[in-house]
C-alpha cells in the first residue's frame, strides 16, 4: 500500500539527498564533466570564503529579529485574543490573512510599500514631516535586512497567533481563577502560569519559525535579490546563486550541506533549550 | 497595540485591492482613497494580453494534481503505518519523519541536475513530482497522527467480516479521515499554488510558468507601474482569498495542522 508514496519518495528526495554529498565532492558547472575534489569544496568553505561568513551572519541575525518579535508578538497578540468573542474571532481573522497570499505577492507589495520615492512608508513620512526617516528601506545595505525581516514578521505572526491561541486555550481555567483570588497581578499570572505552560507551544512556534526564516527565499528573492551588495543575503539564496549564477553546482552542494546541518543543529538546540516533553502529553 | 496590526494588515491588502482600479498616479498621491473611478483598464490590458491566463491554468493543474496523489499516496502508508504491529511500521515512519527534519531545499541541486538528464524540467509533471516528493512528509505525518488517534476497533470489527485492508481503507479509514485529509489538502494547495523556488528552477519556457514566475517576471516588465502589478497579484491572490472567506476554518486548521499537540 505504502508503495507509490515510497516509490515517488525514495527517488525523489532521499535519493537526491545522498547524491547531494556526493556532489558536494566534485568541482562542477553542470555541464562539463565533473572532477573529484574531495572534501576541497569542504575546507574552502570554512577556510577560505569570506562571502560565506557575511552571508552566515545575516541568517543568523535575521532569524533571530525575525524568531524573537514573530514569537514576541504572536505570543502578546494570543493572550489578549485569547477568549472566542466574535471581535477576537474577527482580528484572529485578520491577523491570519497574509500566510495565505504568495510570499511572492507580499514581496511585491512590501517593494511598493518601501518605495523609497513613490511609496507608502516614506509618503507617510513625508506627509507627517518625518522626513529624516524616509529612508531607502531595500536599497540601502545597512536596512535592507531589517526591512526585509519586518516583512517577514507581518507575513507570518498571525498563523503563530492561531498556533499559540490553540495552545494557551488548553490552560485550564481554574489556574487563573485560583491566581485571582490569590491576589497575583495580571504580570505575575502571565510569569508563572501562562510562559511555562506554554512552553510546549512556544518551542513550536520557536521552532516553525526558524524553519521559515531558513527558507525565505522567495521574499528575498522578490524583494531584493539579496542585495544591495549581499546585504541582505541568506544561505538559501547563496545556495541558488552559487548554482544557478555563478554555475558552481560542486560548490553549491557543499554549501547546502551545510545548511542543513547548521539547521538540525539549531532545532535541536532550540529543543534542549526549550525542553520538550517527547513523551507525548495527551 | 492590537488595532495596530490588525491595521498594518488591512492597509497594505486595500492599496492593493484598491490601487488595482486605480491609475499610477493616483497610488502614489491618494493611497487608500476610493478609486476616482473604477477602473477596470488594467484587467483588461492583463486578460487581453493573454499572459495571465496560462500560468493561472499551469498554477492549477500542477495544485490540483499535486495535491490529490499526494494526499492518496500519503493516505496509504498512513493507514499501513497506523494498522502495523510489526517494526516495518516504525521505519516506514521514520523514514518519512527524515523528510519532515531535513528542508526540502537540500535537494534543488540533485533534482535540477536528475530533471534535466531525465528531460523533465520545463515540464508539470516534473514540478507535480517534486511536490508529491516534497510534501509527502508532513501529508503522513498529520493523516497518521490522526489515524493513530482512532480507536482499533473500529478498523478490527470490519477485518472480522473478512473485509481486507484495501476494502478497510476505502470504506472505513478514509471517510473517518476528511477533517484530517481536507485541512491538509487546503494547506497542500496553497504551498503548491505559492511555491517560487523549483518552478524558478525547472521552468524558464514562458508557456509552462506559473503564477508566482509570472509575477516575477511581470515586476520587470510592469516596473513602473504598481497598479498593473497589484492586479496581478489580485489575480494570483483571488483563488487564495475565496478558499479563505469560504473555507475559514478549514483552512486555519489546515495551515496549522500537526503543529499543537493534543
Amino acid at each position: 500500500m505504502a508503495a507509490p508514496a515510497l516509490a515517488i519518495y525514495s527517488f525523489l528526495y532521499l535519493y537526491p539527498a545522498l547524491t547531494n554529498l556526493l556532489y558536494a565532492t566534485q568541482r562542477w558547472d553542470g555541464v562539463t564533466t565533473p572532477e573529484f575534489v574531495g572534501l576541497k569544496n569542504f575546507k574552502n568553505l570554512l577556510t577560505n570564503d569570506d562571502l560565506f561568513l557575511k552571508i552566515l551572519g545575516n541568517n543568523v541575525r535575521f532569524s533571530l529579529i525575525v524568531v524573537i518579535f514573530q514569537t514576541g508578538f504572536a505570543l502578546l497578540f494570543a493572550t489578549f485574543l485569547l477568549k472566542n468573542t466574535k471581535t477576537n474571532i474577527l482580528l484572529r481573522t485578520i491577523y491570519f490573512f497574509p500566510t495565505i497570499l504568495s510570499s511572492v505577492s507580499v514581496g511585491l507589495i512590501w517593494t511598493f510599500l518601501y518605495d523609497p520615492n513613490y511609496g507608502f512608508i516614506n509618503a507617510t513620512l513625508k506627509a507627517i514631516g518625518l522626513d529624516s526617516l524616509a529612508l531607502n528601506w531595500l536599497g540601502d545595505s545597512k536596512y535592507s535586512l531589517y526591512a526585509v525581516a519586518v516583512t517577514q514578521v507581518w507575513f507570518h505572526t498571525g498563523q503563530m497567533v492561531v498556533i499559540y491561541v490553540a495552545g494557551l486555550q488548553q490552560i485550564p481555567a481554574e489556574l487563573y481563577e485560583a491566581a485571582e483570588v490569590d491576589g497575583a497581578s495580571r504580570w505575575q499570572q502571565f510569569k508563572n502560569i501562562t510562559w511555562p505552560m506554554a512552553l510546549p507551544t512556544t518551542a513550536v512556534v520557536v521552532a516553525y519559525t526558524t524553519i521559515q526564516t531558513f527558507r525565505a527565499f522567495d521574499l528575498i528573492y522578490s524583494m531584493t535579490q539579496g542585495g544591495p551588495l549581499n546585504s541582505s543575503d541568506l544561505l538559501v539564496t547563496m545556495v541558488f546563486n552559487t548554482a544557478f549564477v555563478g554555475y558552481k553546482f560542486g560548490y553549491a552542494a557543499t554549501q547546502t550541506i551545510f545548511l542543513v546541518l547548521l539547521v538540525l543543529l539549531v532545532t535541536w538546540l532550540q529543543r534542549r533549550v526549550l525542553r520538550i516533553d517527547d513523551g507525548g502529553k495527551k | 497595540m492590537l488595532s495596530l496590526f490588525a491595521a498594518a494588515v488591512i492597509v497594505p491588502s486595500s492599496i492593493v485591492v484598491l490601487g488595482s482600479f486605480k491609475k499610477d498616479v493616483e497610488i502614489y498621491t491618494k493611497p487608500l482613497a476610493l478609486p476616482e473611478t473604477w477602473n477596470l483598464d488594467n484587467f483588461r490590458t492583463l486578460i487581453d494580453s493573454g499572459s495571465i491566463f496560462t500560468p493561472f491554468k499551469n498554477s492549477v493543474i500542477v495544485a490540483v494534481f499535486s495535491v490529490f496523489f499526494t494526499v492518496l499516496f500519503a493516505s496509504l502508508v498512513a493507514y499501513a503505518i497506523a494498522r502495523s504491529v510489526t517494526i516495518s511500521g516504525k521505519v516506514l515512519f521514520g523514514l518519512f519523519a527524515i523528510g519532515l527534519a531535513i528542508p526540502g531545499q537540500v535537494n534543488i541541486i540533485p533534482i535540477f541536475t536528475l530533471f534535466t538528464k531525465l528531460g523533465l524540467n520545463n515540464s508539470l509533471l516534473g514540478l507535480v513530482l517534486v511536490n508529491i516528493a516534497l510534501t509527502l512528509p508532513i501529508s503522513v505525518f498529520i493523516i497518521s497522527a490522526f489515524f493513530k488517534d482512532l480507536p482499533k476497533e473500529m478498523f478490527e470489527v470490519a477485518s472480522i467480516d473478512g473485509a481486507n485492508h484495501w476494502r478497510v481503507y476505502r470504506s472505513i479509514a478514509m471517510p473517518l479521515a476528511r477533517p484530517a485529509i481536507g485541512a491538509t489538502s487546503i494547506f497542500l494547495f496553497v504551498i503548491c499554488w505559492n511555491d517560487l523556488l523549483y518552478p524558478l528552477m525547472l521552468i524558464n519556457e514562458l508557456d509552462k510558468k506559473t503564477l508566482p514566475l509570472i509575477l516575477i517576471d511581470y515586476r520587470g516588465e510592469f516596473a513602473t507601474s504598481y497598479s498593473m502589478l497589484f492586479t496581478a497579484i489580485m489575480f494570483a491572490s483571488i483563488p487564495m482569498v475565496l478558499m479563505y472567506v469560504f473555507a475559514q476554518r478549514s483552512f486555519i486548521a489546515g495551515l496549522t495542522a500537526g503543529a499543537v499537540k493534543g
